[in-house]
Order: C-alpha cells, then structure tokens, then sequence
C-alpha cells in the first residue's frame, strides 16, 4: 500500500511540471497584453510600457520567466496579482473555502440523490419509473447552467420568494471568517439567524451546481447496476433466499459502486468547471469568478497560480479516488 | 450590585437594539469588484465608485449632477494672470476618517496635497512604486508629469501648483478620481510598518464614507464619516453588494436585497418603469460611439467618401435595435450634456440614393473595405457585432462590400491605433471631466494620431481651434472655439458618429436624494432612505 502511494506520488511531481508549463505557456499564447489593458481605452505611451513591462518583468526571456515562476511556487510564492497588487496565494485562500463549501454541498446532493435514483431507476427498468428518472437526468446533464441559475432566482426568489438571489449570507450579518465556511463560520458568530441566512443563500447555487453531476452519477449507477444486476452471484444471493434489501445493499451495490466511484472523483473536475458559471451568477465569492475576471484581465499571476492549484486538487482528488476502490473491493489491493 | 450588572447589561442590550434598528444601512448592487483602492492606480468606474467616492475628495469636486468643478477640500483659488500658476487654499478644519486600523492625529493639510501629488508626480518618491506595475495611468493619460512643474507647499493651507504650460482644463482635472487626496500622517504610518501595500486595499482619506471591510468579490462595507466637513450623512452604514450579472441585479432590487443598481440590461428597463416599486431614472451618458474611417489611406481620404458612407448608415435603426431605445444617434463628437455642444449643426440624412451618387460622382466603385467590431460591450456600444452587421447591410445597399472583422480586446485596442490600419473601426469614448477638450482634443487633435485619434486625421485648422481653446481660460471663449471646432469636424466627417448611450439608474422608491452623475459615477453622498 505504501509503496503504491509512493508510486502515485511520484507520478504527481512530472504531472504537476507539465500542468505549471501549460498554465505558464497557454495564457501567454492567448492575443493580448495585460499592461496595455491597464489603461483601458486611454492609450498608453510606448515608454510607459515599455517601463512596465519591464518593471512586472515580462521583458525577460521566457524560460527565464518560467524558471522564476517555478521557483516561486516551489518556495510557497505564488507571486502577485498584476491588477489588484495582492499576493496570489492570499488571495486564494481567501476565495477558495467558498467554492469548497458550495462544491462540497453540491457533491453531497449529487450523490444522496443520484445514486438512489440510479439503483430505483435499475430496479424498475424500461418501467416508466425508469423513464422518467433518466430523462430528467438527460434534460439536467444538457441544461445550459447560466440558464438554469437564472430560472430559479427568478421562480424561487423572485416571484415565490422563497430563497435569497444571491451573495453567501444576508448583508445584515457581519463577522469576521473564521474557517471561510459560511455555514461554520455563522455558527460562531453567535449570530441569531446567521446560520439559517447562510444555509438559504446555499440552496439554489448548490442546486445548480449539483444539476450536471447529479445527472451523470444518476445514470452511472443506473448502468452499473443493471449490469451487476444480471451477474451469477447475485442470482445465487436471491436463490439462496436473503431478503432483497441485503442483495441490493449489500452484494449488488458494493461492486456496482466501482464505477460510480470513479464517476464522482471525475465530477471533481466539473463542478470547479461548473463553479466558474455557478459563482457568477450568484455573486458566490469564490475561485471561479477570480479566474473569470482574472483571464479577461490577462492577469498572468493569477491565472497561472489558480490553474495550478486547481490541477493540484483534480490531481490529489484522483489519488484519493484510487486509494478508495482498495476498500471498496478488496480484490484491488495495490 | 448583581442587580445592578442585570440593570447595566439590559440598558446596554436595549441600547444596542435600538441602534440597530434605527441604523440605516443603504445597499448599492455594484456590477464588479474594484480592482484596489487607490484611485491612482486605477482607471476603472467601478474602482473609482468604491474609493474615490465614498472614502476620498479632492481640492475641486463634481458639482452634484453637473460637470462643474466646485471648491472641494480648496475652499478657494487664485491663478496667476500667466495662467501658469494655481493657488488653492484649503479648507480649516477637515478631518480624516477614524477607522479601526488608524487614528489621525491632525487635520488636513498641505503635506496632504503635495505627497499626493509628488507620489504620481516624481519617480524617485518612495510610493512611486509602492505595488509592482504602479502605472498612475490616469495621471500620466491627462499628461500631468508634462505639466506639473511643481506643487509646493506655501504654509499649512495654502499649496501652489505651478504648470509648464497654460492649460485651460487643468481644474476640471483636479477634480478627477485619480487626483484624491490622501492622508500623509497615514502614509507615513504604513511606510514605517513596512506596509505600504495597505494604502491600496484598507483606504482612509477626508471622504463622506469611512472604509470599514471589503469581503472580496463579495461586498464592501463604509460608515457615514461622523465629521464629514460637508456635514455626516443621513444614512449610517453604505454596502455595496457585489452583483455582476444585470439581470440578477435586478431580481436584487425587486426583492428589496438592494436598494439601486448601476447598468440595467436594456431589455428589462420596460419592465422596471412599469414597477411600482421602483423609480427609474435617464440620462444621457457623457459618451460617445462612432466608426473612425483611416483618413490616410484611399479612397477614405477622400471627404465625399466618407460622407457618402455617413450618409447610408441608418443611426436609428442602431439605436433600435442595440439598445432599445436606450440610446439617441449621435451627430456631433461630443455628446448634447456637455457644454459647448453646437445644437445647430445638422447631421447628414440618411439617404442610401444621395450616398449611392455620391460616390459614383467621387469615382469610387465595386469599394469593398473592412468593418471592425469591438468584442467587449461597453456603455457606448453594448453590442459591436451587430451593429457592425447593421453598417454591412446599410453599406452594401450602396454598393460597397464590408468584411466585418475583430480582435480579442486588448488587441483590438493596440491594432486599431496603427496609422496604416485597414478598415473603419467602431470604438468610443466616455468622458473623464465633462470638458470638451477630453473629447475633441484628446480623441481628435493631431498629437493623437497613432494613438487615441483612430481616424489618423489631423486636420490643421481642427485642431488649431481645439489646441487655442485648450490654452484659453474664458469659458465663453472656448464655448466659441469648440462650437467652430465641431463645424469643422461635421465638414470634414473624419468619423460617422453613432450614438450617445442613456444611463439608466434603477432604484427602490424609498431611495430619496440620489443625484444621477453626467459622468456615470456612482456616488452616494447625500442619499437618504424613506422611512
């Protein structure tokens, strides 16, 4: 087990090189130069930027460039923001626990609701239960995000007016982060009411975020359940006469859910995609607006830093994926 | 005692309470976040909306609702009969904002004026390049380091600002965003602490609003500056929300989350007027759009030409169709709400026929030329695609062929500037100080070729008429010499000028006391709340 870790982990490393080379190399590929973009329309003079371009070292060679930049984030500095002037990795962490809490809740719905409707969709296949189950899954996976979100400010907060529009709490709470949860932190606050205004806020983004990888874990299940479904021991489980619940829960289930393991670990990747629309919409403060406004910027600093930490997070999400299926199934011991 | 403490504690509670329900908090769904909080470093609205109009002043401020410049923190000025040098005397007994990180220890004073000045100004100050790519872009954009000879402190309350040159615009200048007026005492604090970064993200200054957080991407949040020299505001706590999606913004307001909202989509203002929870209030943007032909290059040097092509184009149906109306056509460069704009000119009639002679009588045809479309929305031209596709359906009723073509932003703007560009390029401009010569020197004079002056035009007798009025101090003078200057400009029709955008401001209807800004900032000095 231990020597399979290591294995993994030193796999990570030239995975981690070449992801910091395209996020360094792909952004400068993109047309555009973000001094000139400092001054909008106002046109800028030549030695002007020259001079800064010079000053925020972009004058230098390439290789020279990336080597700096590589060595930053070896020794933990991730350099700063060439709009804002503040350091990126602070920056970072300030945002990142609000994508982590809506991603989080977003998971967890995914999955407390998808796979359920994945096995009842199994059980009861080609009924219209099934139908229906997998044809909104069809329409969830397809629908447009920005679309989605709005659809229900408008239905929910605006005309039923059950949930707030947007932000991560009501205005009237103030208090200092704690942890960056706002389901936490208004906890400790003391606040009376926070926690529910922080819970409310939370409703529709996560349910938009949840759409996509509810749809695709709904119909993993589904598939690899019927396929599991169909195998010798589950027959033999039924004929030797265990109580249903236990064939399904117990044999079925476990080896249906190597796939879908490996499905959620995927959705990692898609709900940070997703976020980047999710947290527009809902003014959520978190990396994928940053990132957003960070490309249209041309802010180099930023986005190189948050790609990498974000492919960090895929890469480490994946590792924990692996690790996983040798409990699931013990026949996968590494 | 123990009663007592229950006594005390109770009081406390009560008073609390009553304080928070008494306190009024006025929420403004801004559209972005700002970049920092130093209005110096910045160009952006939405930067200037969140620091140097709630936190700073400057020596001369925008009369509300007006681009006039009136005593700020000068209380009065005097310039010398060269026209060379200004002297303002600031006002007594203006004091900064007491916030949790700071407490002043004096008021306002001319080392306040000249540190925040000589920071943009001098390159070897020590916060000349306090943040890495410190730019002062506005500073250097409005030429000042060419201007500026000096600025001196004369005693306490008097600083003296000596020019290079006369400069006619120099007070609306002042009163820019990027001229506010910082606190030295403070800076001085952060420089000792090794914190000099802190100016730009925990601001203090003389403002109506003192910075208390700013929770990034997600709100910010001021108090009403209790000594506010201009007499503390009627609402207690100001946030701006951070709302980028206009039509969330909107769903914000009829909700009542928020209580104003910059930048509507166009296809809802229907809507809002007809809500009657909401006043709605217009303006014509100082702004202008327009479609800069490459006066240097065949057959566009040609003056025919490029009114026969002003005449095809059908303003309004561009008006109609990118902005709903929220827009009126534009004839003259400057837009109708500055002064000096000349009423009297008559814009070219849309008439395809006339157009379609024109240029056979100029011996232009089969002219296929390209058409290049911004790919951002911006106030003046929400959507460039289509009113380039507009111009290309307009042209080609005339005979001529348009290739529409366009850049990735940053690109657009560098490539659009070369003097041997091919093609007419849609583009804009809104309006730094309300004075004519922001846009007709800045945009069309001849030092701007290869620059700002996307018409490569440089027209002797155009701009000599700018230039003088540049140099000219009295209003009724220069009014003359911009009025003459726009006949020109119509003549020679160096661009086809496309419209002046509305600004429209939502509000809830309890909002009382907003002023709408010609310059289309957002400021909330003076706003109250209707009970």
């Amino acid at each position: 087990m231990l020597r399979f870790l290591l294995g993994r982990l030193a796999v990570l490393i030239p995975t981690f090189i070449g992801v910091s080379i395209i996020a360094f190399s792909f952004i400068r590929l993109l047309p555009g130069d973000p001094v000139a973009l400092l001054s909008g329309e106002r046109v800028m003079s030549p030695e002007r930027h020259a001079q800064i371009t010079h000053e925020l070292g972009y004058d230098r060679p390439i290789v020279i460039q990336y080597l700096d930049y590589l060595w930053g984030v070896l020794t933990g500095d991730m350099g700063t923001s060439i709009v804002t002037k503040q350091p990126v990795l602070e920056q970072f962490l300030t945002l990142f626990p609000a994508t982590l809490e809506l991603s989080i809740c977003a998971i967890i719905v995914a999955v407390v609701l998808g796979i359920p409707a994945g096995i009842f969709a199994a059980l009861k296949r080609g009924t219209f239960f099934d139908q229906s189950i997998m044809g909104t899954a069809l329409v969830g996976y397809s629908m447009p995000i920005f679309w989605w979100g709005l659809l229900l400010i408008i239905l929910f907060s605006g005309i039923l007016q059950w949930t707030p529009v947007s932000g991560r709490i009501s205005l009237l709470y103030y208090f200092p982060s704690v942890t960056g949860f706002m389901l936490i932190d208004s906890l400790l606050s003391g606040q009376e009411g926070a926690f529910k205004s922080a819970l409310s806020h939370l409703i529709l983004p996560t349910i938009v975020l949840a759409t996509i990888p509810l749809a695709v874990i709904a119909r993993q299940t589904r598939s690899a359940m019927l396929e599991v479904l169909g195998e010798d021991y589950v027959r033999t489980a039924r004929a030797k006469g265990l109580p249903p619940f236990r064939v399904i829960g117990v044999h079925a289930l476990r080896n249906a859910m190597i796939p879908v393991i490996t499905t959620i670990g995927l959705q990692v990747g898609v709900l940070l995609a997703g976020a980047i629309l999710t947290e527009t919409i809902f003014s959520w403060p978190g990396i994928g607006k940053w990132m957003v406004d960070s490309v249209f910027r041309r802010d180099y600093p930023v986005i190189q830093a948050g790609l990498l930490m974000i492919a960090g997070i895929i890469m480490i999400v994946n590792l924990i994926v692996d690790l996983l299926y040798g409990l699931i199934n013990p026949r996968i011991r590494h | 005692m123990k009663r007592k403490l229950i006594f005390a504690a109770a009081l406390m509670a009560a008073t609390v309470l009553s304080g928070a329900a008494s306190a009024k908090t006025f929420v403004y769904c801004s559209e972005g976040s700002p970049e920092g909080f130093d209005p110096g470093l910045y160009t952006a609205g939405t930067t200037f909306d969140a620091a140097a109009h709630t936190v700073y002043n400057r020596l001369l401020e925008f009369k509300p609702g007006t681009t006039e410049a009136i005593p700020g923190l000068a209380e009065s000025w005097e310039i010398s009969d060269d026209g060379l040098q200004y002297t303002f005397k600031l006002r007594p007994g203006v004091k900064f904002q007491t916030t949790e990180f700071f407490t002043p220890t004096r008021d306002l004073n001319a080392d306040d004026v000249v540190f925040s000045y000589e920071r943009q100004l001098k390159a070897d100050h020590p916060w000349n390049k306090y943040v890495p790519g410190t730019a002062w872009e506005y500073f250097n954009g409005m030429g000042f380091p060419d201007l500026i000879a000096s600025v001196e402190k004369v005693d306490d309350l008097t600083v003296k600002f000596t020019l290079k040159q006369k400069e006619a615009p120099f007070l609306a200048n002042v009163a820019m965003p990027f001229a506010s007026i910082m606190s030295k005492e403070y800076a001085d604090k952060l420089e000792a602490d090794g914190k000099m970064n802190q100016l730009n993200q925990m601001p203090l200054g003389t403002g109506p609003f003192a910075f208390v957080a700013y929770q990034q991407d997600a709100a910010i949040r001021y108090k009403a500056h209790p000594d506010y020299w201009n007499g503390k505001q009627k609402i207690d706590d100001l946030v701006f929300a951070i709302t980028t999606d206009a039509a969330v913004r909107y769903q914000k307001l009829k909700a009542g989350e928020c209580h104003l909202m910059p930048y509507p989509n166009a296809a809802d203002v229907e809507a809002m007027k007809a809500d009657p929870a909401l006043t709605v209030m217009e303006q014509e943007g100082l702004n202008v759009a327009y479609l800069a032909y490459n006066t240097t290059q065949a057959p566009f040097d040609k003056v025919e030409v490029r009114k026969a092509l002003n005449m095809a184009i059908n303003k309004q149906a561009i008006v109609d169709s990118v902005f709903q109306g929220q827009a009126t056509p534009a004839k003259n460069p400057i837009p109708p709400t500055m002064w000096s704009y000349n009423d009297a000119i008559e814009d070219d009639k849309y008439d395809p026929e006339a157009a379609k002679k024109m240029l056979e009588d100029a011996g232009v045809s089969g002219l296929s030329m390209k058409v290049w479309a911004m790919p951002v929305a911006r106030p003046y031209m929400l959507n460039a695609r289509r009113a380039a596709e507009l111009i290309q359906s307009d042209f080609d009723k005339i005979g001529v062929k348009v290739e529409i073509v366009s850049y990735e932003w940053a690109e657009y703007l560098d490539r659009s500037k070369a003097k041997d560009r091919d093609g007419a390029v849609i583009l804009g401009w809104t309006g730094d100080n309300g004075d004519p010569d922001n846009f007709l020197h800045t945009l069309l004079g001849c030092d701007a070729v290869g620059g700002n002056n996307r018409a490569q035009w440089c027209n002797e007798e155009f701009d000599k008429l700018v230039v003088q009025a540049k140099t000219t101090s009295d209003q009724a003078e220069r009014t003359k010499l911009y009025e003459e200057a726009q006949v020109v400009f119509k003549r020679e029709a160096p661009w086809a000028t496309l419209d002046h955008s509305l600004s429209v401001v939502p509000m809830r209807k309890e909002v009382q006391g907003f002023v709408q800004s010609p310059l289309g900032d957002f400021a909330f000095d003076g706003v109250d709340l209707a009970e």
